[in-house]
């Protein structure tokens, strides 16, 4: 049984611990992002001062500073498989899953470029998505046919061309 | 092969063969990070997610198609581990610290000749590692590749078309690639030119550390040099660029070793002596003075100012008396002061035994 994070109701509650202020006992479970949030303790984030605070250092560059910080806070994406906001992402310098690529691209370009000088894969590609790009952009072109040949009235070919870009689709959703 | 003989041999089979510029490059490591797609990285994951990637990978290991190199191997849980254990397969450089010591429903893989290792729910879900004696990048890459490309098979990477694979921390996005060499440089420590390298090999997008990685103090004048940048270039451009920076530091530290050895002979062989003598004869010993007397030794035995003990005992000896082999070998746990002296004793006994 995993227990939620009762701060963001998102994620598994990984750590756990008591609190003891002026003889007061209190239990608290939260999970790291939330408990790096509130300041509390977080494993193997001890030293002080580590590789990711400069990384953070790196990712805040583009904190919005004029806006108040409840408009920030409304406009801040926030990854909808893992619950990261990229304000979260800024602190702990990692990302919670590859989904949250997609949600924060729009920060990402600058950020990979300070880390890497590029912002593009020029390096391996997987077989099967090596494929799948290969059918995308085959589709791309055959639409593009397609609508000339309805523009032209050939619609012999046009119908031809139906069918290819149906074969490919259902290759693509196999 | 058992977990024991992962634990009891402080060389691994791929420590015994010599590579190529062996004299100055100890080994050659290639390790690749990839995640599977639709998952949250490890440290968001729950614990049912962790098994289900732990699953899907000794699922692949069922397969057909596994590549040579991985039959009959086994995943090892890192819960089924004491600390010690993990220490000592950190010091052999088969496993990270971070999975020692982060990660909660950690596994790993390793090849019969422990090449080949296969880290599972580290900081990501996979890394691939292979590491080679001497100078062989292009080798540990190609067969990284390899074992990537079947693994692919079995499993669905996240990958995306701008970004490359898609890697938990934004410094390993792209090719999720760090190739590195485990580098002597006791010349250029001695004649004082490190300090002068170091800056500029940071400036062309490399990084210089000690052994253990990231933070990790440089003993024995052994350096860890690896690729910084992950995307924008390809394996092959990467591999190239250390390749070029590396055999350059070689060189570097062939003419120093040359030079001290034209002007300062005696005095060389003085001090690689005077090392030996000491390890020989010691009787408390502790890892930093150990780790730059092996040096010394090396470096003689490099030079053939020393005979009689082969180089591959250096190597051997260099993991052997890391705090949790130590243990290891003594059957317990052992405080700061009785390790110098174990350390001491193991150091003569090893080389005792060569010269007899």
């Amino acid at each position: 049984m995993n227990l939620l994070c009762p701060e963001c109701g998102k994620r598994p509650a990984t750590l756990h611990y008591t609190k003891i202020v002026n003889g007061e006992k209190t239990e608290a479970h939260l999970c790291e992002v939330c408990a790096q949030e509130k300041g509390e303790y977080m494993p193997g984030f001890d030293s002080g001062f580590s590789f990711h605070n400069l990384l953070s250092g790196l990712l805040n560059f583009d904190m919005v500073s004029s806006e108040s910080p409840n408009i920030a806070q409304q406009t801040v994406p926030r990854c909808a498989t893992c619950g990261l906001t990229y304000n979260q992402f800024s602190k702990i310098g990692r990302f919670g899953c590859s989904d949250c690529f997609e949600t924060f691209r729009d920060r990402l370009d600058p950020l990979l470029r300070r880390i890497h000088g590029s912002t593009t894969h020029h390096g391996k590609i997987p077989e099967r998505t090596k494929g799948e790009l290969k059918i995308k952009k085959d589709l791309e072109k055959l639409r593009e046919q397609l609508a000339r040949s309805v523009e032209l009235e050939e619609f012999e070919k046009a119908a031809q061309l139906r069918d290819q870009i149906r074969s490919l689709q259902e290759r693509l959703s196999e | 092969m058992s977990l024991n003989q992962f634990l009891e041999n402080a060389v691994s089979e791929w420590m015994k063969v010599k590579g190529a510029e062996s004299d100055v490059i100890f080994s050659s490591r290639v390790r690749i990070a990839r995640n599977l797609a639709h998952m949250p990285f490890p440290m968001l994951s729950t614990a049912s997610q962790l098994e289900e990637v732990t699953h899907l990978i000794k699922e692949a290991l069922t397969k057909d198609d596994i590549p040579e190199i991985l039959e009959n191997a086994e995943l090892i849980e890192m819960a089924d581990l004491t600390e010690l254990q993990k220490r000592v397969l950190v010091e052999k450089h088969l496993i990270s610290p971070h999975l020692a010591e982060e990660s909660t429903s950690g596994a790993v893989l390793f090849s019969q000749d422990e090449s080949v290792s296969i880290m599972v729910n580290e900081e990501d879900h996979i890394r691939i590692q292979c590491l080679f004696p001497g100078f062989q990048l292009e080798k540990a890459w190609k067969l990284a590749s390899q074992i990537d490309d079947w693994l692919e098979k079995h499993v669905t990477f996240a990958f995306d078309e701008q970004c490359g694979y898609l890697t938990s921390c934004p410094t390993n996005v792209g090719t999720g690639i760090r190739a590195s060499v485990m580098i002597h440089l006791p010349a250029l420590a001695m004649t004082g030119q490190l300090n002068r390298f170091i800056p500029a090999i940071t400036q062309v997008g490399l990084a210089v550390r000690g052994i253990y990685g990231e933070g990790s103090e440089a003993l024995g004048n052994l350096y860890q040099v690896s690729n910084q940048v992950t995307l924008g270039q390809s394996e092959e451009e990467i591999i190239d660029k250390l390749q070029g920076v590396v055999r350059q530091m070689i060189d570097h530290e062939k003419q120093a070793r040359e030079r001290l050895l034209g002007m300062s002979s005696i005095q060389l062989e003085d001090r690689v002596n005077r090392s030996l003598g000491i390890l020989a004869h010691a009787r408390i010993i502790d890892s930093k003075e150990a780790m730059r007397r092996l040096s010394d030794v090396r470096l003689g035995i490099d030079l053939g100012l020393l005979t009689g003990v082969p180089s591959s005992v250096m190597n051997e000896l260099m993991v052997l008396i890391q705090p949790g082999f130590l243990q290891q070998y003594a059957g317990e746990k052992l405080g700061a002061e009785e390790r110098d002296v174990r350390r001491a004793e193991l150091i003569r006994e090893r080389i005792g035994m060569e010269r007899e």
